[in-house]
């Protein structure tokens, strides 16, 4: 073990938040700054031929090895788990920017009562009326503490939308649910394609309230406050699971690195794969990484910040035996805790005409978030208690992935000559509404680590014990009575009829929003972290990342993590770093 | 040393693409007499005959157009199978390996090198077969891991960028209107409401004037 130079903060994680706060940091204070990145190198300019179905869609070259590291899966407590061999219902990133660099760039802001969930739906419904296994917990910030963060993030990225409530002031056109913004998005709207066009009209038609995904795919060139110029996107459709080959996609590689490139007092390491967070007498000492030859390292630090994936930040505090792991029989214990996915379905739509569907952007789409938390619910009997945005998106559709898309039993087969037919009769003829649905925390879904598979160098994976519950079946059936009447609406063809209430599913991609694990809260008895996202067992470890979200809350996480992000590091330069101890 | 195997394709069948898909190999097409020999990774050229003929089973040459045999699929899955995917580099391989529920996806310990040649054996002289024996001994073996990663692979050996050995001539993208990886459509994105618009097809090496990396040439 080699002793390194120590620095005064040691960031692990470089993607979207260990960068930001290495940004922010080296902004406002001289303080020393190392990120710590277990992944590869990775330059804009790489992207210019990446653009290949097979390798990044379909094999997946962005994302972390699995031969590495994966997640065990097991349904519930009295199941043993057993590997997630291939990436499937999400996709952790890996390098430079981690996953920051192949999403799709969908940047929403949570709904207000979001933050505040347990009280408002105790208000709601009264205790009596949720059920008992029901984990939920406000969050330990409110949206008003956000909201300027919130903007920070969307200039940052030149978010590209539209208002539908600018100070209170509803705005047709833009999301009228949306809570209280202070200034307009900070680039108009990305272009329609013809099938977000026909939902757009089609729901309107039904009285709901359409509106443009807010994207970080620019609609425009735009500067943003750190003058950082991105010219347009292109709607080349090759965005999510890839990095964007002109930059007009956010990227931590395009508005964070060239940033932080000319800042002295930042380093950035990759190839060093954090093993352990150092601790003694309730203080971060440092971290312990291997390096990309096998040699074992100290780095000493006075501030440690976690920012590493969901996954990792509960896995390494686990690994270094920091906090107190969650017992889902005795609801005792946090770390791990409230695990979250997301809920989704999908209703497949089919049209008489081609679509051109090879077009189209990352977040080039249309949506409605009339039921979005529990817009118009009254607690009736077949509601579910939140529900989430239904949407019409069109990201470009590649044609390996596409091949054999066509209506429930028009071929006998999936293979041969009438099938081959059937499907080149319905290539580009299909579309998907689908639903961005809150997943809410219960009982028994929660991480550990798992007592039988362990990762390259021996130390134990990360266990998922995850499954849905009736309430995120009552949740999928609603939307897809929604969804069809969209589709009848839009004089779409579309698969009738219920769909089976299938278990948790780890190969098929849903979303690679996971969340919770070292919640915030108010105590140290609900929360791994305080509403600063500071450790409440070690002061001198922050933990940052949507492993902080108490539970999923539907839309997108970025922005919020994003947000969240500023949130902590204005506190850190403001307050902590002057007197590194408690906050609360 | 093994013996470099060949597949011998007609000429004419190849187009003008295959020759750039091997830029950068040390193995060289050689045409002769109006056919080329591809050298093989991964397969004999007996192998390569009997899954070439088990891919035209699965995407025909027929009516409603070219196939498999066309776009040399049977070549994607050659460079595959020999590459990092084919090894499993890039799953995770460790033990104790247990049977699961099917939502937990394939947990056995073969690669996709070790499936084709368990699968090679379940074929047997496939390639002798007429074709609605053929058709029959592969829905015997529908449900097999074998199958279902044979029939995915021949979609992707007929709809992927040629730089991976399928989808020669663009065969596959023109069959489907597919226009390769353009730049840009930002003109025509909010155009062409309810009209196919078809641009003529072009490959990712085209469009970028530089060839790609495909995954499977990585030196390991």
């Amino acid at each position: 073990m080699t002793n390194l130079k120590p620095v005064d903060v040691a960031i692990i994680g470089g993607g979207w938040t260990g960068l930001l706060t290495a940004k922010e940091i080296t902004e406002k204070t001289s303080l020393s700054v190392a990120v710590f990145e277990r992944g590869g190198p990775r330059r804009l300019a790489d992207y210019a031929v990446t653009m290949d179905e097979l390798d990044y869609n379909i094999r997946l070259r962005m994302m972390q090895n699995t031969a590495e590291e994966t997640i065990t899966h097991r349904h519930s407590l009295k199941d043993s788990a057993v590997p997630v061999r291939q990436h499937g219902s999400f996709h952790p990133g890996t390098g430079t920017g981690g996953a920051g660099e192949h999403w799709g760039g969908a940047s929403f802001r949570f709904l207000p009562d979001v933050f505040t969930l347990r009280t408002h739906l105790l208000q709601k419904h009264g205790a009596a009326r949720l059920p008992e296994d029901l984990s939920i917990q406000d969050w330990a910030v409110t949206y008003d503490d956000i909201e300027p963060r919130y903007w920070k993030a969307e200039q940052m990225m030149g978010i590209s939308g539209k208002a539908g409530n600018l100070r209170g002031q509803k705005i047709d056109g833009g999301n009228i649910f949306e809570g209280p913004r202070r200034q307009e998005y900070p680039t108009p709207p990305l272009k329609h394609s013809y099938a977000s066009s026909m939902f757009e009209a089609a729901v309107r038609r039904l009285g709901y309230h359409p509106y443009p995904t807010p994207a970080a795919n620019l609609s425009e060139p735009y500067k943003n406050p750190d003058g950082i110029m991105r010219g347009a996107c292109q709607y080349c459709g090759h965005c999510q699971r890839y990095g964007c080959m002109v930059g007009a996609k956010a990227q931590p590689s395009n508005l964070l690195m060239p940033v932080l490139a000319r800042r002295k007092n930042f380093e950035f390491r990759t190839g060093s794969w954090v093993r352990r967070i150092v601790h003694k007498d309730g203080r971060a000492t440092g971290i312990q990484f291997t390096g990309e030859n096998g040699e074992e390292f100290f780095q000493p630090a006075s501030t440690v910040v976690l920012a590493s994936f969901t996954l990792n930040n509960s896995r390494l505090l686990l690994l270094s035996k920091i906090g107190t792991p969650y017992d889902p029989n005795t609801r005792k214990g946090t770390l791990g805790r409230n695990l979250t996915h997301q809920v989704g379905t999908n209703t497949r739509v089919f049209f008489d005409k081609p679509l051109n569907a090879f077009m189209g952007a990352g977040e080039l789409g249309s949506r409605i978030s009339d039921f979005d938390g529990d817009i118009g619910f009254t607690g009736a009997e077949g509601e579910p208690l939140r529900l989430g945005m239904i949407a019409l998106s069109m990201n470009g559709r590649p044609p390996i992935g596409s091949f054999g898309i066509m209506p429930q039993g028009a071929s006998k087969s999936n293979w041969g000559s009438e099938w081959k037919k059937t499907a080149l009769e319905w290539t580009d003829r299909s579309a998907s509404i689908g639903l961005a649905g809150e997943h809410l925390a219960w009982r028994e879904n929660y991480m550990d680590l798992d007592p039988a598979y362990t990762d390259k160098f021996g130390d134990p994976l990360l266990r998922f014990t995850l499954n849905w519950t009736d309430h995120e079946y009552k949740q999928r059936e609603f939307a897809e009575q929604i969804q069809a009447r969209i589709a009848r609406e839009m004089g779409a063809k579309f698969d009738e009829g219920r769909r089976p209430r299938d278990r948790y599913n780890v190969i098929n991609y849903q979303s690679t929003h996971i969340q919770g694990g070292a919640i915030m809260g108010t105590t140290p008895e609900n929360s791994v972290v305080n509403r600063y996202l500071q450790h409440w067992d070690v002061p001198n470890l922050f933990v940052i990342g949507a492993s902080s979200f108490p539970q999923n809350a539907g839309p997108n996480p970025t922005l919020t993590v994003l947000a969240l992000t500023y949130w902590a590091t204005e506190v850190m330069t403001d307050r902590y770093f002057k007197h590194p101890e408690k906050l609360i | 040393m093994k013996r470099r195997e060949f597949l011998t394709l007609p000429a004419a069948a190849i187009g003008g693409t295959l020759l750039y898909t091997l830029a950068g190999e040390p193995m060289r097409l050689q045409a002769q007499n109006g056919t080329v020999k591809v050298p093989l990774r991964f397969f004999t050229a007996e192998e390569a005959r009997v899954i070439t003929a088990a891919c035209a089973r699965i995407l025909p040459s027929d009516a409603s157009g070219p196939g498999a045999t066309e776009a040399n699929v049977v070549i994607y899955i050659d460079r595959q199978l020999a590459g990092p995917y084919g090894r499993d580099k890039y799953r995770y391989t460790r033990g104790p390996w247990v049977e699961s529920y099917p939502e937990h996806g394939y947990q056995g310990k073969a690669s996709p090198s070790e499936t084709y040649r368990e699968g090679l054996k379940m074929l047997g002289d496939f390639a002798s077969l007429s074709p609605d024996n053929q058709d029959a001994k592969l829905r015997s073996i529908e449900k097999s891991h074998f199958f279902q990663l044979l029939r995915q692979h021949t979609i992707e050996g007929m709809f992927c960028d040629p730089m991976h050995g399928g989808n020669a001539g663009l065969i596959g993208w023109q069959l489907v209107g597919y226009p390769g990886p353009q730049m840009s459509y930002r003109n025509e994105v909010d155009k062409h409401f309810g009209q196919p618009w078809r641009p003529k097809p072009a490959s990712l090496e085209q469009i970028a004037g530089r060839p790609g990396k495909p995954w499977e040439d990585e030196k390991s």
